[in-house]
């Protein structure tokens, strides 16, 4: 399977001598292997997210081309893959040394982005410098376009807190207009990273949809009772019921909301609803119930790597970023089967190229994928996409959703 | 004496010297792994500076630290570089100041818990004000700085450190510190204003503190509360300083650079067992090296010389 040659060598006792004086490591340069690198969230706060998203699909990635027989390059010859893995412990300063230590040490052909906004964001500077390529998944963030401008082999894959937004607000509205929804919105947020970055876009979002914002109200993390929220929701008036939420939150306004018997038309959750698990726990409760990401539940490409993904990792892959970054993984490996291990041609051809991926046909618009399901819904036991409705694929909405059915 | 301090202050200076020439001799990797171990090297020997002749153990470094990181990304678009150094430190040396006015009447176990507290209290503090008044949690900073750069600054402010420790441990203000670890009651008979001069020491060694974190944060680009206030960042640094000797002059030195070495060494060739090796390692610091590294060489020696001195006095 995966070769850890290095690590293995280092092991032999003399590592740390070896380490001090940093021995030249020719063996790197004979062209036996790819090397790929990543440093990754293993343990620490971030754990859990890269767990899901990332880490999955880089092991199934690295184990698929390996079993395919190695990475093909242009002239069809296959080379095996090498995979160096750090852990970053969920520690910017570490996520940094490590990519200097996979650009220098290791000197790796390409580096897998690691997990996050913020670790994305402390490596770009980095893979900017030493030419590599950088496929940020799973980092949601407005400043894409900034970033691409900054670092020209930056590649940002999953929208921005407005996109979200501003097509929650377009829903929530045509919905008001059609007289299913009242215009009224009840909103609670979580008080870091994803939750400020998304509401902060939603207020004017939804105030340019004509939407009125009647509770908005921001907890901290770690919150686990809901309740006093639920209730001054409900007696808010909204019929539509926001929360930029993490998963534990989520989890727990699932529930606390069917205690309360809150049955807002429109429920729409944060991270965690589109984890499988969400569906499983929740049954046919979860029918309805909106969020971020989705999927094309039309696509065999689809359906094919999600079964490919459980039989290899044994954990269903989610139904927003898992998807986008394996598709990542696709894109990177066909541009090297194109133009080589030249990492200039290889991040040119991923700028310009059209690519066929589990997503279908990717290309990306100005280093950013563009074409990504901005809402999604439980639907069928699948978390399917809804918005863009013009999206191929895209699975038309369902309101108001059905009350909690209690077992 | 005189010619033996001579030859310290040499011997300092040369090696100084040498670190500031380093960059024109090694890689890239290199200069991130020393930036790494100063930044150590400075909040281990800014944490014993107050807290090895005090015994007042602190779990706040990070809290400086991440006040240091968070002025840094605060100020970065609107202060040129040095101006936000001073304007980190300042903040640093203020809520030192407000902290220590506070808090150093507390002692023994109430003071590790309430600096462990700090640090969260001023994570919660910078969350609840990007929250409620500015609506964004992460910053940007895109400073002109280079590695290098951080590196000189880091070795500079650590020789600094490194000199005021020195400075202290040769003046009256030492032998006082050293009376109040010994005995509060005590030095307070002896006319020694024990509040004035643990303050002045906090507050010395946090802007130390908040003065690596200001000189770091450029490396991470973006910086939100739980980038900067990475409670690791206060165990890392006591565990450090207590390998070494937190009471000795040298001891934070030879206590972070063996350390952060290792630390490297794990986390590059064992990542996945990394946290139990490290829970390891300190357990075994507590354990068998109560008092550092130095105090167990020391000790060792003289042990030996007596054990080999003994024979003769018996022949006598």
């Amino acid at each position: 399977m995966i070769s850890l040659k290095r690590r293995d060598i280092l092991r032999s006792g003399v590592a740390a001598a070896a380490f001090v004086s940093s021995i030249g490591r020719s063996w790197a340069q004979d062209r036996k292997s790819v090397r790929i690198g990543y440093a990754i969230s293993k343990t620490g706060p971030n754990a859990g997210g890269a767990g899901i998203t990332t880490l999955p699909n880089y092991l199934l990635w690295a184990k698929e081309v390996q079993d395919a027989g190695g990475l093909e390059l242009p002239d069809g010859s296959r080379l095996p893959l090498e995979v160096v893995e750090y852990d970053d412990r969920s520690s910017a300063e570490e996520v940094v040394r490590a990519v200097e230590r996979l650009a220098n040490e290791d000197k790796v052909d390409f580096i897998l982005a690691p997990w996050g906004t913020g670790f994305n964001l402390a490596a770009a500077p980095l893979f900017d410098r030493y030419g590599f390529p950088q496929l940020a998944v799973s980092a949601v963030t407005d400043k894409a376009p900034q970033f691409v401008q900054r670092w020209k082999k930056s590649f940002w894959m999953l929208g921005g807190g407005h996109d979200y937004a501003k097509a929650l607000a377009t829903i929530i509205a045509e919905a008001s207009k059609a007289g299913t929804l009242n215009g009224k919105v009840a909103m609670v947020s979580v008080a870091d990273g994803f939750g400020i970055d998304l509401v902060t876009a939603a207020r004017p979002a939804f105030q340019a949809a004509a939407l009125e914002i009647v509770y908005d109200k921001t907890y901290p993390i770690g919150t686990s009772d809901f309740t006093p929220m639920i209730n001054e929701a409900k007696a808010s008036g909204a019929d539509s019921f926001v929360a930029f939420s993490y998963p534990p939150d989520t989890f727990a306004l699932t529930q606390q909301s069917q205690i309360a018997d809150f049955n807002p038309k429109l429920l729409y959750l944060g991270v965690g609803t589109s984890f499988p698990v969400y569906s499983k726990n929740n049954g046919a409760n979860a029918t309805g119930i909106l969020s971020l990401g989705g999927v094309d539940p039309t696509s065999e490409a689809n359906a094919d790597y999600r079964t490919r993904h459980e039989a290899a990792t044994g954990i269903a892959p989610d139904y927003w970023a898992s998807v986008i970054t394996y598709a990542s993984l696709q894109m990177l490996q066909e541009a090297i089967r194109r133009k080589g291990l030249d990492r200039e041609a290889v991040a040119a051809e991923i700028a310009s190229g059209s690519f066929e991926t589990v997503l279908g046909e990717t290309k990306l618009e100005d280093n950013q994928l563009r074409k990504i399901w901005w809402v999604g819904q439980w639907q069928n036991g699948k978390f399917v996409g809804v918005a863009p409705g013009d999206h191929a694929g895209a699975s038309p909405l369902i309101l108001p959703r059905q009350a909690w059915q209690k077992a | 004496m005189t010619s033996r301090l001579l030859c310290q202050i040499t011997g300092f200076l040369t090696i100084i010297i040498a670190l500031t020439a380093l960059p024109f001799f090694v890689g890239p990797y290199t200069i991130t792994l020393m930036i790494g171990m100063l930044g150590y090297v400075a909040l281990a020997i800014a944490w014993a500076m107050f807290s090895g002749p005090t015994r007042y153990v602190s779990l706040a470094t990070v809290a400086f630290f991440g006040i240091g990181a968070y002025a840094c990304a605060v100020f970065n678009e609107s202060l040129p570089y040095p101006l936000l150094l001073l304007v980190a430190g300042l903040i640093g040396l203020a809520v030192a100041l407000v902290v220590g006015l506070a808090t150093l009447r507390l002692a023994g176990v109430y003071f590790v818990i309430f600096t462990f507290g700090l640090a969260e209290l001023v994570r919660q503090l910078v969350t609840w004000f990007e929250v409620n008044i500015t609506g964004t949690l992460g910053r940007y900073i895109f400073l002109p700085v280079t590695p290098e750069g951080i590196y000189w600054q880091l070795l500079a402010l650590s020789a600094f450190a490194f000199a005021i420790s020195w400075l202290i441990g040769r003046s009256r203000l030492g032998l006082a510190l050293k009376v109040i670890g010994e005995d509060e009651v005590v030095a307070a008979h002896c006319g020694i204003a024990i509040a004035r001069i643990k303050l002045a020491l906090f507050a010395l060694s946090a802007v130390i503190m908040t003065l690596v974190g200001a000189i770091q944060a450029p490396r991470w680009t973006y910086v939100e509360p739980s980038i900067a206030f990475n409670p690791t960042i206060s165990f890392l640094t006591l565990i450090m300083a207590l390998l070494g000797g937190a009471n000795r002059l040298m001891g934070p030195i030879m206590g972070a650079v063996p350390l952060f070495l290792l630390f490297e060494w794990l986390s590059a060739n064992f990542p996945n067992h990394y946290s139990i090796i490290l829970g390891l390692v300190f357990i075994t610091i507590v354990f068998v090296l109560p008092n550092g590294v130095l105090d167990f060489v020391e000790k060792g020696l003289t042990h030996r010389i007596t054990a080999a001195a003994k024979p003769a006095e018996v022949q006598k």
